[in-house]
């Protein structure tokens, strides 16, 4: 029996260098399936423990600071119109008129349709390939579900992509997954990758989601966190936001703990990104901790971590008022986005 | 600046209302020993925290004839509904005052503050919990239709757990109609004393629980009182041993809970991040101080390279330092002795030849420390894979089968505790039946519940505390009992 | 002059909240001399239904809790049980027209069944439960567990003692109640629920019905989302239709007893299930 009897998958780089020349459905999925197991109770206890750190004074301080510029300031809304994202982007660029000093958001992330106003609406504060700056994420892939062809997902992407976004989180293909056609997931993933590619020949920086709530088991996670960063994806994320549960805290230890074994392998560094219930300060320090312990901290910036998060930018507001001024503060005091 | 510099987030012990120095409890009040006091300090600062009295052979005296009044007069005419509504009312006593009782346990101990807060004080509130409601229950305890108290039970408890090993003797004793005298280590007395203050608030009977501090003499003086009738000791196996010698023919049940070696045996298949969890829990939870403690790793050859590359990753994000920091891992040894012992062994263990490794961290200059070390190419000869080294200090060995893996483990007059890791069902039961160890965790370690019974195999004692069998130790079947017709007087 | 009172309203228990009958209707109580006490909610079927919704949301939360967790809840309405004494002796009076030392002695029964039946909670496992030592390389354990919802009709002579010793053994495992309270004595049931209401139980796991247990024992005896019925105070019924009805969908039942149930373990371990399990030992 030949290597040939089986579906040869898209020959991406690091799926070829690991696995071997004959990439095929059946080698990638011995590969997944010889991943090692997840113990679920001591996983969550170790998530828990990692949650138990106390950061106070300067560390607080620095890791509201942080958090902000981790953020992915998102509005994905059916209902969402230029002025709404015009009133995002504003809020990203000057998240706290009271303190200027406040650091900027690391993204906007809107729906591909939308991208054109958010591109205007940065103007200058647009990244627009420079290393400062806010960049403009757009999901795609017919976000949130997925359920859609290849070729309306290729067209998703590569619209945004030419309306200027610089960052795509794609979702994979769970019902594919839940399957068990991992070749499919894959080579999908290596089609958006190639879909994510400019003229002048760079590429948008391509966010996987695998929407952890929907793929259920902690293996499952695993296997699916390998499979992303094979085909090529530069980070790996949670969860679209639109499902319960997003994204938790165990998860995204378990996420960290694959990029860490991909970096022992490979000397790569691949991204994280929980998106998706993270509300509050005091969880959002909770995963810069769990990042810094499992991965270290050199993981803390943009290209390497994100939030997705809407409602947690204000309460990151409210806690950094509260730090220079000594009083606790309160709604009024914290603009709409 | 570095993020994992965390500023520090110390535990405030502002909470504490401590005396300056402290009495005897017997007889339901603070009395002054007659032996000559004794300085407690805080092993992480060396810093003196107050004067215990500390009780001789005329103390025990009092405090067994305050015990043995109490269970005439008042505890074993009582319901046991009544007496498990004390047991309750302890219970959530210790609750209301969780967090002074927690940071009292890390300034007297060394343990970080995350443990006693978290692992240590719930655990006895649930303790006491637990029993509360056995107290009128006893028929259903299996121990036959209408099991009866033994009378006085003296009870002697280490340094490495204080208040937690107290809640392990002081619940199922009174659940069963027992009245106690209990002495607790005496490097660690402080949560018990502010524990018979939490008695008084409880209104619990004069005499029922007394409280004799002090060292070796007192504790002698206690299990050899001839009108005792129930002696339960945890603490070293050569202390065991003698008490198992002075109390033969006595008369006196005994359980004793004694020393380990307890093997960690990890699987070509398991699941590999949490066992790296499970291998530190297992050695450096409480600074090692644990009888049940995973002190000896075996691992699986064919992934020893891999276990130990990941382990040292992990070892090196501990955080060693003051207890009362809410970020510290791994707190300060118990007392000089005890790290003279730790690093005579280690010594040991380099002369022996296996490899040492510590994992880098900055000391503090006063008190007693020592850093998270492990030891591979350890052989079974080795003493530091035989002897309890009772100190965040891990011994590595390798197997090639499971069946390999179980000899190794088994493989030691000790037979406390054991760990298994891997993904596969049969397996892990398969391995299970086969270890002589009285507790087996699988895929975790250090768990503990009062529901859950504990003891040893060997020499790491016999008797079990928790669950339904916690209670044997401290009631006899009205049939049957395990005194024999004839008793010689105990040794004094 | 002396102060005017504030007469109490006395609803349903339903779902954590307390709801009037959908179908509006109360009935009277009356002192044992026969004076006004009380409308109580004359609960229909249609109550009895919405209660039986309420309880079965509440199984896996309340079974899924540990057996301490469950034990520290049922603790805590003791607790609050013991706070309230005075206010359960008084309606006892009312109700029962009994002394004063009668009214307390039944109160503080009832807390002590209660707080007895609270300390099984993390026990009765190791009671009712063991390893079997099957010949065979297997493993296995029987385990009892929580049946699910249990319709009660409680013993309808004794307000609060009855009651609670009805009501307690079936939580113990993890089950939700729906209880029939007594007819002619329903205030302590009702004052019963402002208790569990200010206490950690969650809402559905006690749901307490007011008013005819004739017009609603049937509904719930054949309702098919009740897993087990506790008939012991309807000897005034026709019973044994209802143990008829009840085996349409083989409920598990307890017929009626005469008098209040003494506290026994063998009242919790009848509402649970017990699972064996069976997996492989092998070594190699």
């Amino acid at each position: 029996m030949t290597a040939s009897k089986h579906n040869a998958l898209a020959p991406a780089e690091r799926a070829v260098d690991l696995i071997g020349g004959n990439l095929t459905e059946k080698s990638l999925r011995l590969h997944l399936e010889g991943l090692p197991g997840v113990d679920a109770v001591g996983l969550e206890a170790r998530a828990a423990s990692l949650g138990t750190r106390s950061i106070k004074t300067t560390s607080k301080a620095f890791a509201l600071d942080k958090i902000i510029s981790l953020i992915d300031l998102t509005t994905l809304e059916g209902s969402d119109t230029p002025g709404k994202v015009r009133s995002l982007v504003a809020k990203a660029v000057t998240p706290d008129p009271g303190d200027l000093a406040t650091p900027r958001v690391a993204a906007v992330c809107v729906y591909g349709d939308m991208v054109p106003d958010a591109v205007a609406a940065l103007g200058s504060a647009h990244s627009a390939g420079r290393h400062d700056g806010i960049n403009v994420a757009a999901v795609a892939t017919a976000f949130p579900s997925g359920r859609a062809s290849l070729a309306v997902k290729l067209s998703d992407t590569s619209d945004a992509v030419s309306a200027g976004a610089d960052e795509i989180d794609m979702v994979i293909d769970r019902g594919a997954f839940l399957a068990g056609r991992y070749g499919l997931v894959f080579d999908q993933i290596v089609a958006v990758k190639e879909a994510c590619r400019r003229d002048d020949g760079s590429y948008a920086h391509l966010k996987v989601i695998l929407e952890t709530g929907e793929l259920n088991t902690y293996d499952n996670v695993r296997r699916a966190s390998w499979l992303s960063i094979l085909a090529g994806g530069d980070f790996i994320k949670t969860s679209t936001g639109k499902v319960a549960p997003a994204a938790t805290l165990p998860v995204t230890l378990l996420m960290l703990q694959v990029v860490g074994d991909w970096h022992r392998l490979t000397g790569e560094k691949i991204g994280v990104k929980p998106a998706g219930g993270i509300r509050t300060s005091k969880d959002a320090i909770k995963y810069l901790v769990t990042v810094a312990e499992t991965v270290g901290e050199e993981w803390l910036q943009p290209h390497l971590f994100r939030f997705g998060a809407s409602s947690l930018l204000n309460d990151v507001l409210l806690q950094r008022q509260k730090l220079s001024t000594g009083r606790y503060s309160g709604p009024d005091y914290v603009t709409m986005d | 600046m570095s993020f994992l510099d965390y500023a520090p987030a110390p535990e405030s012990t502002a909470i504490l209302n401590l005396r300056s120095n402290y009495g005897l409890f017997i007889g339901g009040e603070f009395v002054e020993g007659r032996g000559t006091p004794f300085a407690t300090f805080s092993p992480a600062t060396e810093v003196h925290i107050a004067e215990m009295a500390n009780a001789n052979a005329s103390d025990v005296d009092d405090a067994v004839t305050a015990a043995r009044r109490a269970y005439d007069r008042t505890w074993s005419r009582m319901s046991g509904s009544d007496r498990g509504k004390y047991l309750f009312r302890i219970a959530r006593l210790v609750q209301e005052r969780a967090r002074e009782l927690a940071v009292a346990e890390s300034l007297d101990n060394g343990k970080p503050i995350k443990e006693s807060r978290d692992v240590d004080i719930p655990l006895v509130a649930a303790w006491f919990f637990y029993y509360a409601g056995w107290a009128d229950k006893l028929d259903y305890a299996g121990i036959g239709p209408a099991p009866r108290s033994l009378g006085v039970a003296a009870q002697v408890i280490p340094w490495n757990f204080p208040l937690l090993m107290l809640a392990w003797k002081i619940a199922p004793a009174l659940a069963a109609g027992n009245t106690v005298v209990i002495k607790p280590a005496e490097t660690t007395s402080l949560t018990a004393m502010i524990f018979a203050e939490i008695l008084q608030q409880a209104d619990l009977p004069a005499g029922v629980v007394n409280i004799v501090t002090g060292a070796g003499d007192t504790g002698n003086a206690l299990v050899n009182h001839t009108d005792v009738n129930k002696v339960a000791f945890t603490g070293s196996t050569a202390v065991g041993r003698a008490i198992a010698r002075s109390t033969a023919g006595s008369g006196k049940k005994l359980t004793l809970e004694l020393g380990g070696k307890a093997a960690n045996i990890v699987f070509d298949d398991a699941p590999i991040d949490q066992a790296i969890e499970g291998i530190v829990n297992g050695i450096f939870f409480n600074q090692g101080h644990v009888c049940c403690a995973g002190s000896r790793l075996l691992v699986q050859e064919n992934v020893h390279d891999e276990v130990i590359s990941r382990l040292k990753a992990r070892m090196s994000t501990l955080r060693v330092g003051d207890p009362l920091d809410k970020n510290t891992d791994v707190g300060a040894i118990n007392s000089r002795a005890q790290l003279d012992r730790i690093r005579e062994l280690s010594d040991v263990g380099v002369d022996e030849g296996a490899e040492r490794w510590s994992a880098p961290c900055v000391l503090p200059d006063a008190g007693f420390w020592f850093a998270p070390t492990i030891f591979t190419n350890v052989s079974t000869s080795h003493r530091i894979a035989r002897d309890e080294i009772f100190g965040p200090v891990l011994s590595v060995l390798t197997f090639r089968t499971p069946a390999e893996a179980i000899a190794k483990a088994n493989n030691t007059p000790y037979g406390l505790s054991a760990g298994i890791w891997s993904d596969k069902g049969s397996r892990v039961l398969a391995v299970a039946d086969k270890l002589r160890a009285g507790v087996v965790w699988a895929n975790t370690f250090n768990q503990f519940d009062p529901s859950s019974p504990f003891g040893g195999y060997k020499e790491s004692g016999y008797g079990r505390e928790g669950g339904r069998h916690g209670l044997a130790a401290y009631l006899e079947s009205s049939g049957w009992s395990a005194a024999p017709a004839v008793t010689k007087g105990a040794r004094k | 002059m002396s102060r005017l009172a504030v007469p109490k309203t006395f609803k349903l228990y339903i779902g954590g909240k307390f709801p009037r009958s959908e179908s509006g209707r109360v009935y009277e109580v009356v002192t044992a001399k026969g004076d006004f006490l009380a409308n109580a909610a004359k609960a229909s079927r249609k109550d009895a239904r919405d209660a039986v919704v309420a309880a079965r949301s509440a199984v896996s939360g309340w079974s899924g809790a540990t057996g301490y967790n469950r034990g520290q809840v049922l603790y805590r309405i003791a607790e609050l049980l013991e706070g309230r004494r005075a206010q359960f002796v008084d309606e006892i009076r009312e109700c029962e027209g009994v002394s004063e030392a009668v009214a307390r002695a039944q109160v503080d029964a009832a807390i002590d069944v209660w707080v007895w039946y609270a300390g099984w909670a993390d026990k009765y496992v190791q009671v009712a439960g063991n390893g079997n030592p099957v010949s065979g390389p297997y493993f296995n354990i029987s385990t009892p567990e929580a049946t699910g919802v249990v319709a009660i009709v409680a013993p309808q002579k004794s307000s609060l003692l009855g009651l609670v010793s009805v009501v307690a053994p079936a939580l113990v495992s993890g089950n939700t109640v729906v209880v029939v309270a007594s007819e002619r004595a329903p205030l302590s049931a009702i004052s019963l629920g402002e208790v569990l209401a200010t206490s950690d139980v969650p809402g559905g796991v006690v749901n307490i019905l007011t008013g005819s247990a004739a017009e609603m024992a049937p509904w719930l005896a054949s309702h098919a989302d009740v897993n087990a019925l506790d008939l012991a105070g309807a000897e005034g019924l026709d019973w044994v239709d209802l143990q008829i009805a009840a085996a349409e969908t083989l409920k598990r039942v307890l017929p009626p007893e005469v008098g209040v149930p003494v506290p026994s373990v063998e009242r919790v371990t009848f509402f649970t299930e017990t699972k064996t399990v069976w997996h492989t030992k092998g070594l190699i």
